[in-house]
């Protein structure tokens, strides 16, 4: 079995109108090469889901998003996400605003075939108020109300792991796999771009297969990759872009979309690889200490 | 012994930790940060931590200077699925600073103004507010005490609960909810107030009450035994320098003011 394909390929599987999970979280270890196949594909109207990122910025910015489905949008160093800062000023999109821990149950509950899963976040503030579609319910079993929080069921997710095989068992080596197993479990089609590809052989080791999160029958796409989650962070390989972030946001406040595209999107992942210094300097940004 | 306003604000809200025993304490933002790590390094050594990334920590990380999260005092993995674990069962307490307070305690850091499709200024988000308030402590720190941030009205998006009757959920009573202190660059407050109002605990030195009230949207009870913020230790102060040699402290409060304040600073305010 073999599940590599280019990016080109595996974008051809999402189509207008879909609804696309994307794992990761703010700067960290999105799958940023997949995200700009999809700017460079006729795709539009997508539903987004995301703990974003720029991968939310530069879709909604491109005008390819009808909806978004947040928590937040951040660079954590820069804390408001500019492109997705103007898109919601704007009124440009619709949005679903949740907390955190909701996007994990909505995922969770989709993961699991479960039309919502009961919770109490959400209770006495405007995420009840502001989403209509998300019901406050009775429990058969106390006195309380419960948010009923909706399955966020996926057509497609797009993941960045470090490396993978050609069979799709991937392994993420960062501190934190974040939501991925989620969003992977939560989509009828993952696919998982990857800085390395390993042979099969690799998960021998007990501590890598550890670092496995989901079986390989959720994977659908192998994209191999390297550099690809730039300009975010593929921890241990290498530290997300502080300098290519701000840029971005200089694009976004001076020209918007069209500005930063011309710079730097390029007709393929060789081309923007060039356009922000080439691989290596990608694969030799240091990790950020807090 | 001199200190400034910034070191006695965090020394302030290390306390809020000092009976918390063995909760997960997080404060975001340097400060806020910077005063949950104190409060483990003094007053609650039993606190947990986290390195703001994926690990729990026997010690506090320093805020400034940290080149490499390797060689930390690492106790467990502790990725953010994990955190939701740990915040559901109620064993955390969040020192966080809202961008807007109402009079029940109701924050808001998602947006300003306009509408929920269109807001006037998008801010954070909701993230974990909603959350965290339902299931566990919270205290709160505000770097300037205005009322743009202690507002008249609702908050503009009501992202925690607070003590609001008119959003009090079925089967809930406001002992459900339980938002500690609030720590300003003028006083110490807490809900403590009949109807759980904000009332203020203690003024910084040189702060009037008269100064605190004209700078909040809602009314005040104030504490019978109204006290001065106490000055920060020298132990206080040494830890402080230990936690954060790089001085980022004096960076993160607009010309770094002193904890107290001088004479005629105080008569032009």
């Amino acid at each position: 079995m073999d599940k590599r394909v280019s990016a080109t390929e595996a974008i051809t599987h999402i189509k207008s109108g879909m609804t696309v999970g994307i794992g990761g979280w703010g700067p960290r270890r999105k799958p940023m090469a997949l995200v700009r196949e999809l700017l460079r594909s006729d795709v539009k109207d997508l539903t987004v889901v995301a703990y974003g990122g720029a991968d939310v910025g530069l879709l909604c910015a491109a005008g390819k998003v009808r909806k978004v489905v947040f928590a937040f949008v951040s660079l954590d160093f820069m804390p408001l996400e500019p492109a997705f800062r103007l898109a919601r000023q704007n009124g440009a999109i619709e949005v679903m605003e949740i907390d955190e821990g909701m996007m994990l149950l909505g995922l969770r509950a989709a993961a699991w075939g479960c039309p919502y899963i009961p919770t109490r976040v959400g209770l006495g503030t405007d995420v009840i108020r502001n989403n209509p579609d998300i019901k406050v319910i009775d429990s058969p079993y106390d006195d309380r109300e419960w948010v009923a929080m909706p399955a966020l069921n996926l057509d497609v997710s797009l993941i960045h792991a470090t490396r993978a095989d050609q069979r799709g068992v991937c392994e993420i080596a960062s501190p934190d796999h974040y939501m991925d197993d989620l969003f992977a479990r939560a989509a009828k089609h993952t696919i998982v771009s990857v800085d390395e590809i390993v042979d099969s052989k690799h998960f021998s080791d007990r501590d890598v297969a550890r670092r496995v999160y989901w079986e390989r029958c959720e994977t659908q796409a192998v994209v191999h990759v390297p550099g690809g989650a730039h300009p975010s962070s593929s921890d241990p390989l290498y530290g997300f872009d502080v300098g290519h972030f701000k840029r971005y946001g200089e694009c976004i406040a001076e020209g918007g979309y069209d500005a930063y595209a011309d710079q730097y999107l390029g007709e393929d992942e060789a081309s923007y690889q060039s356009a922000v210094g080439g691989l290596t300097t990608i694969q030799t940004l240091p990790i950020p200490a807090y | 012994m001199t200190y400034s306003l910034a070191e006695l604000m965090v020394c302030a809200a290390s306390r809020v930790f000092d009976n918390d025993g063995e909760v997960l304490a997080t404060g975001i933002g340097l400060l806020p940060r910077l005063a949950a790590s104190l409060a483990m390094r003094t007053t609650n050594p039993d606190m947990m931590m986290t390195d703001s990334q994926s690990f729990m920590l026997s010690a506090p990380n320093p805020v400034s200077g940290m080149t490499s999260h390797m060689g930390q005092a690492n106790e467990n993995w502790m990725g953010f699925a994990r955190i939701f674990d740990n915040v559901w069962s109620g064993h955390r307490h969040a020192l966080v600073g809202p961008s807007q307070i109402d009079r029940y305690g109701q924050t808001n850091i998602s947006a300003l103004g306009g509408s929920h499709q269109s807001p006037k200024v998008q801010l954070l988000g909701v993230r974990g507010f909603p959350g965290n308030s339902i299931s566990h402590a919270n205290s709160f720190f505000v770097p300037s005490h205005s009322k743009r941030v202690f507002v008249e009205a609702e908050c503009d998006v009501v992202c925690s609960i607070g003590y609001n009757p008119a959003r009090l959920p079925k089967g809930y009573t406001f002992d459900d909810i339980d938002i500690r202190r609030v720590i300003t660059n003028l006083c110490v407050m807490d809900f403590g107030g009949p109807d759980r109002q904000a009332r203020v605990l203690s003024l910084h030195p040189g702060v009037s009450l008269e100064e605190v009230r004209d700078n909040t949207g809602f009314d005040l009870a104030v504490a019978v035994d109204l006290a001065e913020t106490a000055a920060p230790t020298a132990e206080q102060l040494a830890i402080l320098a230990e936690l954060d040699p790089k001085d980022l402290r004096a960076r993160q409060l607009k010309d770094n003011p002193p904890g107290v304040r001088p004479t005629q600073q105080e008569t032009s305010v």
